[in-house]
């Protein structure tokens, strides 16, 4: 067979061309305990393009990719009503890379995500130690709730040896890692004493005015501010307020559980779609009252946006799938950000040279460009992409200890651009990249809003 | 508010890197934005400028001469013999890790399907494989590969008359890989030299395979494995295996899923950002807005639909397989602006009866004027300020006469060249 040889093209008929066109949304949980393994499969013409881009594949032997858990298994499947999940689908880290890249437009991390769910519900045994864990590192809100109310004992205990040791061998979580420090003050309780919304409306009319913008105009956003910068980083969220009431936005901050991501990730979407629920309805009314779902974190926004509708169907899930965006992206579409940072600098803490490593969830948002392209025209401060390989603990994957060793090596292509970088301090948008990136590196690391908070807030 | 930029370059494909490519280098505020991976995923990542006449004559010894007698309404005649040759040079400076360039005429390379392929341009890890070269060559297959059978695939070669012996011989991966291990898989642990268990004993990768290979290697001089030799550091582990064996290594370029078309394309982005384009993808552009002129193009966003605006459009979407042209029971259509796509109006009238007879769908894509506007069916532009490039084009079968990644680098070059000057 000659290499150029014509492909089956007539043959091949995608479900989603050039989208625009929709899925319709099947709800695989929990309404039906018929996991719809989607139609989408129909379209695998088994080019294998998903399985050049599996960073679990690329490292582990008895990983069979994206390929095989997402088509293959559905044709396995429907020829065989007793054909069980395989349980190899565990082993995906929900990095969602596949998904990027099918250029039949197979809906990859959807297929794996329904399959794990699957799974999960009736092959894995709810006593068993790994269920238990999972769900543990999956309810990671739940964990860092309570750290939060006690966070000096809490950053002591979760990292004091001999607890570590027995949470390896009795939990497999594993102890080369050191749990992230709880903020003494959440992001939730800072903006309560701040003033919440009624001060975040008068900082933005007193922006507007400063800017010559109509003082009344209709800017306002809701900040989906997730687990992660709520217990543990509440300076990446503050950030986000700053920069936002800069450009004239009135922020609000509505009651909201857990993206789900991690428990996606864990086939727990039981949990996954209670948290949606809250979410979902929280944001749709708000996006009814004209407001816009800003998320900090990619692995959230990519949730709202994609997962969510994908995998629930719950009343104005499409609405704010619709209306949520990622916080540095939505300047870039509402404002002159460019112009912005092109006139500004930054000097003091931030004036830096960042190695730039952009999360596999905002890759899959097309935004892994962004921070790269933005400040590369920033006066004060440098940026260098690191690679784009994945930084390999894909949220709680990197915490198991049978994954430890894998997610390392995963990492390793991103660590040594890390360290052939020009600067020692790192950024990225994921919360737990940041978290690989420190544990591989050392270096510290900061979030694209907090840079740009230092160049254009005052 | 929009994104702005003076040209947006639509595809990420050989034509749509290209194009942005090309701009850029005028100077111009250059942004590509592309839906998912293109089909060099899948291609072999050689460049293949025309290796047969659309009749079938050849393989052709130099395919410049060949291009002023090509129909009419063929990609090549539209933007001339100088600008394809402009074009390759752009190609050759951005990817240095390409050969060809010294010469005009075709290289002669081996397939893993075990025949003989003129082509222009070929990455530096094929080079030790020509045709041309006379050196007796050990072809070594990987016993869990079943698309490369070597002793099949040499036997194919011997039996096109190569002017060297060449003999195949099939091992087991170093380290028990998984049977349907992914390509990827080996490239990472070759990158890595990480080790591998080979007899009980732990042994770096490279050296492990260069030790499966040794007691096989009788007098060759050269031996060609797949491309499976490494994403990030293909020379190096080629050098390695190469110093253990004491002979020149190479590598068949493969079917999809194809690695030296992956490193292409890396090699392609790379050079992209050095030349300060901006680059976007993962999302596709769906719709537009505009009269004779495009206004601004919209990408969908899970449902939302981010403006785009820009001087210049670049149409870089790629044909059938990459999803630029499609196809249903009303007819052959491009999808985004809706250009005209000429066709068949009898379904029956689009293929042949026979599975690789000459297909009227293989040509199937936007024509356009000479300077790459897409006509409608009247033959009038389509609008003022878009151009198509690559295998959107129609009027030529790219797999038939081997001119895939030419048309694409040539139309490509072409295309944002004179965008950017246009908008600047
Ligand atoms: C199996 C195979 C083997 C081949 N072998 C060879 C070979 O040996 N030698 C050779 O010279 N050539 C070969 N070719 C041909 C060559 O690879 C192609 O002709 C060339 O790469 C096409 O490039 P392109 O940029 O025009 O299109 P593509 O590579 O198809 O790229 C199109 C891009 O546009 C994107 N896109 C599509 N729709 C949209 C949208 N609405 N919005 C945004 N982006 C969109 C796609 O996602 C894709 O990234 C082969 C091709 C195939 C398929
Ligand atoms: S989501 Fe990531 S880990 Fe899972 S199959 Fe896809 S590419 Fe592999
Ligand atoms: S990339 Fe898409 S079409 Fe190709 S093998 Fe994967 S799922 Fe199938």
């Amino acid at each position: 067979m000659s290499d150029a040889e014509t492909p089956p093209e007539t043959e091949f008929d995608p479900v989603a061309p050039n989208t625009g066109e929709e899925f319709e949304p099947v709800d695989v949980f929990p309404d039906s305990d018929d996991f719809d393994l989607r139609p989408g499969a129909d379209s695998c013409y088994k080019c294998s393009t998903c399985d050049t881009n599996c960073p679990v594949a690329e490292v582990d032997d008895d990983f069979p990719g994206p390929k095989f858990q997402g088509p293959e298994q559905w044709r396995l499947k429907q020829s065989d009503d007793d054909h069980d999940i395989d349980d190899s689908v565990m082993d995906c880290s929900n990095c969602m890379r596949c998904d990027n890249a099918c250029p039949s437009g197979v809906p990859l991390s959807q297929m794996h995500n329904t399959a794990r769910g699957e799974y999960v519900s009736e092959q894995m045994d709810k006593l068993s130690v790994e269920y238990i864990r999972n769900r543990i590192l999956a309810n990671y809100r739940t964990s860092a709730f309570f750290a939060s109310k006690v966070p000096r004992l809490a950053n002591f205990a979760m990292n004091f040896g001999p607890a570590r040791w027995v949470m390896e061998k009795t939990l497999g979580v594993t102890s080369e890692r050191d749990f992230p420090e709880f903020a003494r003050q959440t992001f939730r309780e800072w903006w309560a004493d701040r003033g919440g919304q009624v001060q975040s409306r008068e900082n933005a009319r007193a922006a507007r005015k400063r800017r010559g913008l109509a003082e009344d105009a209709d800017k306002k956003v809701a900040y989906f501010h997730g687990c992660y910068s709520n217990y543990n980083t509440p300076e990446v969220g503050k950030a986000m307020v700053r920069v936002y009431e800069e450009f004239g936005y009135e922020v609000v901050a509505p009651e909201q559980k857990c993206s789900g991501t991690p428990m996606f990730a864990n086939g727990m979407l039981e949990d996954a779609r209670r948290h949606a629920e809250t979410n979902v309805s929280s944001m749709s009314e708000l996006v009814d009252e004209g407001y816009h779902a800003i998320a900090s974190c990619t692995s959230c926004s990519m949730a709202l946006r994609q997962e969510y509708p994908e995998l629930f169907d719950i009343d104005g899930i499409d609405k704010v799938a619709e209306n949520t965006f990622e916080a540095v992206e939505y300047l870039r579409i509402h404002e002159d950000l460019k112009g912005e940072v092109q006139a500004a600098d930054v000097d003091g803490e931030l004036a830096e040279e960042f190695a730039y490593h952009a999360p596999c969830h905002s890759r899959n948002q097309g935004l892994d460009r962004q921070a790269v392209e933005l400040f590369r025209d920033l006066d004060g401060a440098e940026i260098e992409d690191v690679g784009d390989s994945c930084s390999g603990i894909s949220g709680t994957y990197g915490w198991k200890e049978e994954k430890y060793e894998k997610s390392m090596e995963i990492g390793e292509e991103m660590f040594e651009h890390m360290e052939h970088a020009e600067g020692e301090t790192g950024m990225t948008e994921c919360p737990t990249c940041a978290m690989q990136m420190e544990h591989g590196s050392g270096y510290e690391i900061r979030h694209p809003l907090e840079l740009l908070e230092a160049a254009l807030v005052e | 508010m929009a994104i702005e930029s003076e040209v947006l370059v639509i595809g990420g494909g050989l034509g749509g890197l290209t194009s942005a490519l090309a701009a850029a280098h005028e100077g111009a505020d250059v942004r590509l934005v592309s839906y998912k991976q293109s089909t060099l995923r899948q291609a072999s990542g050689l460049v293949d400028v025309l290796g047969y006449t659309p009749d079938g004559d050849g393989p052709l010894t130099n395919p410049y001469e060949a291009i002023p007698s090509l129909p009419e309404s063929h990609p090549y005649r539209k933007v001339g013999v100088k600008t394809v040759r402009d074009a390759l040079s752009l190609f050759d400076d951005a990817v240095p890790t390409y050969e060809g360039e010294h010469t005009e005429t075709n290289a002669l390379l081996p397939t893993h399907g075990g025949s003989i392929k003129p082509t222009a341009r070929y990455p530096a890890g094929a080079s030790a494989g020509l045709a041309s070269d006379t050196r007796d060559t050990l072809l070594v297959g990987i016993e869990e590969m079943v698309d490369f059978d070597a002793p099949h695939v040499a036997a194919h070669l011997d039996a096109t008359g190569v002017p060297f012996d060449v003999r195949g011989e099939t091992i087991r991966f170093p380290g028990d890989l998984r049977a349907d291990a992914k390509v990827t898989r080996y490239a990472k642990l070759l990158d890595t030299n990480s080790e591998v268990a080979v007899r009980g004993r732990m042994v770096p990768a490279r050296e492990a395979l260069a030790q499966r290979v040794n007691p096989l290697l009788e007098d060759e001089e050269r031996v060609g494995f797949p491309a499976i030799l490494g994403d990030d550091n293909p020379g190096a582990i080629r050098d390695a295996v190469g110093d253990h064996l004491g002979v020149d290594v190479f590598e068949v370029p493969m079917g999809p899923p194809s690695l030296p078309g992956l490193r292409l394309e890396d090699a392609l982005f790379s050079a992209l950002d050095e030349a300060g384009a901006s680059i976007e993808t993962g999302n596709p552009v769906v719709d537009f807005e505009g009269e004779d002129r495009i206004e601004k193009v919209f990408i969908e966003k899970n449902g939302a639909k981010i403006p785009n605006s820009a001087d210049q459009y670049v149409l870089a979407t790629g044909g059938f397989v990459g999803k630029g042209v499609e196809s249903d029971r009303d007819g052959v259509y491009e999808p985004i602006f809706d250009c005209h796509v000429p066709h068949a109006e009898d379904r029956y009238d689009w293929f042949e009866g026979e599975l690789f007879g000459d297909h009227e769908f293989a040509r199937y894509g936007v024509a356009t004027d000479d300077d790459l506007r897409p006509l409608d069916a009247s033959e009038h532009s389509e609008f003022e300020n878009l151009r198509a490039a690559g295998s959107v084009l129609g009027g030529y079968d790219f797999a038939a006469e081997k001119s895939g990644s030419g048309v694409s680098i040539a139309t490509g070059y072409a295309a944002g060249q004179r965008a950017a000057q246009e908008a600047r």
